[in-house]
């Protein structure tokens, strides 16, 4: 099994829900939580997430698009920060998921430096490492109705721009968006294998605005254009 | 990357300690008229433990969570960080083992296989101490061979120092002493100028931000991090030193650690209070050395913090 998630970059619209989400389920979860904020209401608001989403420009104006880039852990199959963990608090299940034992962790930051994703940050008051679950108490929990046994992220997103699924499965859902919108792995370069895939933007037909038909203009059109330059006078 | 004193503290104290302990007996094994009396020997042995004693005792208060540093032992499979420790770990008793041969007066071949086994348990930590940093692929300005070869360069030449004064106080000949501390001048300066060359702030980086979120076509650009304040990855990987400001430190260094001995030694001074002193300035140059190779370095999620290329 290699799960993971599909980020659609071309839908998503940078709302943050999913960082919420995530935020308000792994902060009661018992497999992670509680995931602190520091100086909350203060001048310095500062926390731990799982999830965060960054905005771009791509080209120069007026040729510019903006992409939402949300960022969580992409669970690697080769991951560097469980290499390089000198504890073995950080693991990789069979199912590919990437955790942390918190029983382990000595809260060196080293797995945090080995990370190219910026996905692992320290819980100060607990002095350990934390990172997305991929919601493991989620999505195999058997309390949850089956259409809830999501990732919070997934079930929040209102533009569903986000999938969980099985990487490994050629004919799970996640697999067949990745074949067909050519979804890529970020920062392959450095040799990590990142699971979670994103979907570059769609190109869609350019609509030419000059070359609408104009609406034709009838007598109640023309009465109101009237009122209305009577009213601005 | 942030600075973190622990963590500089550490390399040059244990550094020093660890190239100490190799130097020193490896002059006792080969044996010489230079080599120091028991007594001698044994001071500055025991010197040298506590220097690496000391770095790995600070290295420890950069753990949020030290309750569980003996943990760090159990990975040394995959992990430097584990390796490193536990090869320290490994080295005290070995070390001591020597001392304790020398001062005691065993016999010569236990003198030597407890020396020589001490001597590669030092340069196998020293290594390994080099290697957690140059094993990340995350930062270039530390993936990169020259960063072990700076870690024993600079400890050796650190401990050769310090021997140099025991030697001086021991009224033992020098000039072997003198020839150790004048060649490791010359290799820890090829080996950081060639690395403040190749790592230079006007190289371009590898990683781009466009490629990052695959958007290569077109130039891309941070509109909003999605964050008011900082978070743990600004404060961990944000930090920046200003160019001007790298260029005196790193001046700094080249004065402290490789000039001034260079100069005191080539003045003639023998006294051991002057070549301690040089030692310790040497040590203090090492110190912004260190802090320069983490201010200096930069990791990869910085482009998604918007820095076109790292």
């Amino acid at each position: 099994m290699k799960l993971g998630l599909v980020i659609d970059l071309d839908t998503c619209v940078g709302c943050h829900a999913c960082a919420v989400a995530c935020k308000e389920w792994n902060d009661g979860s018992k497999v992670t939580g509680p995931l602190p904020d520091y100086d909350a209401r203060g001048a310095e608001p500062s926390g731990v997430w799982f999830n965060r989403i960054r905005h771009y420009e791509i080209g120069e104006y007026p040729a510019s698009k903006t992409l939402n880039v949300p960022m969580s852990c992409m669970h690697c199959e080769d991951a560097a920060c469980v290499t390089v963990c000198p504890t073995g608090a950080s693991y990789k299940r069979s199912d590919g998921i990437v955790l942390v034992d918190p029983d382990k962790c000595m809260g060196c930051n080293y797995c945090s430096w080995a990370c190219p994703y910026g996905a692992r940050e320290l819980d100060q008051n607990a002095g350990t490492m934390k990172k997305c679950t991929l919601c493991v108490d989620r999505i195999h929990n058997q309390d949850l109705p089956a259409a809830e046994r999501q990732p919070a992220c997934v079930l929040a997103c209102p533009t569903h721009a986000r999938m969980f699924g099985d990487f490994d499965d050629p004919a799970s859902g996640v697999s067949a968006k990745v074949r067909e919108r050519g979804g890529f792995g970020m920062l392959p370069e450095l040799g990590y294998g990142p699971v979670n895939r994103y979907l570059p933007p769609r190109d869609p037909p350019v609509i030419d605005v000059d070359a609408q038909p104009t609406p034709q203009t009838g007598l109640l059109e023309r009465l109101q254009a009237l009122a209305c330059e009577l009213i601005r006078r | 990357m942030r600075p973190a004193v622990s963590v500089i503290l550490f390399t040059v104290l244990s550094g020093a300690g660890l190239g100490l302990f190799a130097l020193l007996t490896l002059v006792q094994i080969v044996g010489s008229a230079s080599v120091l009396t028991p007594g001698m020997h044994l001071a500055a042995g025991m010197l040298a433990l506590v220097l690496v004693a000391a770095g790995l005792v600070s290295s420890t208060f950069h753990l949020a969570n030290p309750r569980n540093a003996w943990r760090a032992l159990t990975r040394l499979r995959t992990s430097w960080l584990s390796r490193e420790g536990v090869l320290a770990l490994l080295f005290f008793p070995v070390a001591l083992g020597h001392l304790a041969a020398v001062h005691l007066g065993w016999p010569g071949a236990w003198q030597t296989a407890l020396g020589l086994a001490g001597v590669l348990l030092a340069w196998a930590t020293l290594f390994s101490t080099g290697m957690i940093y140059a094993c990340l692929k995350t930062i270039p300005q530390w993936n990169d061979r020259l960063v072990p070869a700076a870690y024993v360069a600079s400890g050796h030449l650190s401990g050769a120092l310090i021997l140099l004064a025991f030697a001086a106080a021991n009224h033992q000949a020098t000039s072997a002493y003198v020839a150790l501390v004048l060649v490791l001048l010359a290799l820890t300066a090829a080996v950081k100028g060639a690395y403040y060359r190749k790592f230079a702030p006007a190289n371009a980086g590898a990683h781009s931000l466009s490629s990052a979120i695959g958007m290569t076509a077109a130039r891309s650009k941070l509109l909003d991090a999605g964050h008011t304040h900082g978070t743990f990855l600004t404060h961990e990987f944000a930090f920046q030193v200003g160019r001007e400001r790298a260029k005196q430190l790193r001046g700094l260094f080249f004065v402290l650690s490789l000039f001034l001995p260079a100069a005191v030694i080539a003045l003639g001074a023998r006294d051991p209070s002057v070549l301690g002193m040089t030692a310790l300035l040497c040590l203090a140059g090492l110190t912004v050395e260190r802090w320069l190779f983490f201010a200096e370095a930069q990791h990869v999620v910085r482009l998604f913090h918007g820095q076109a290329t790292v």
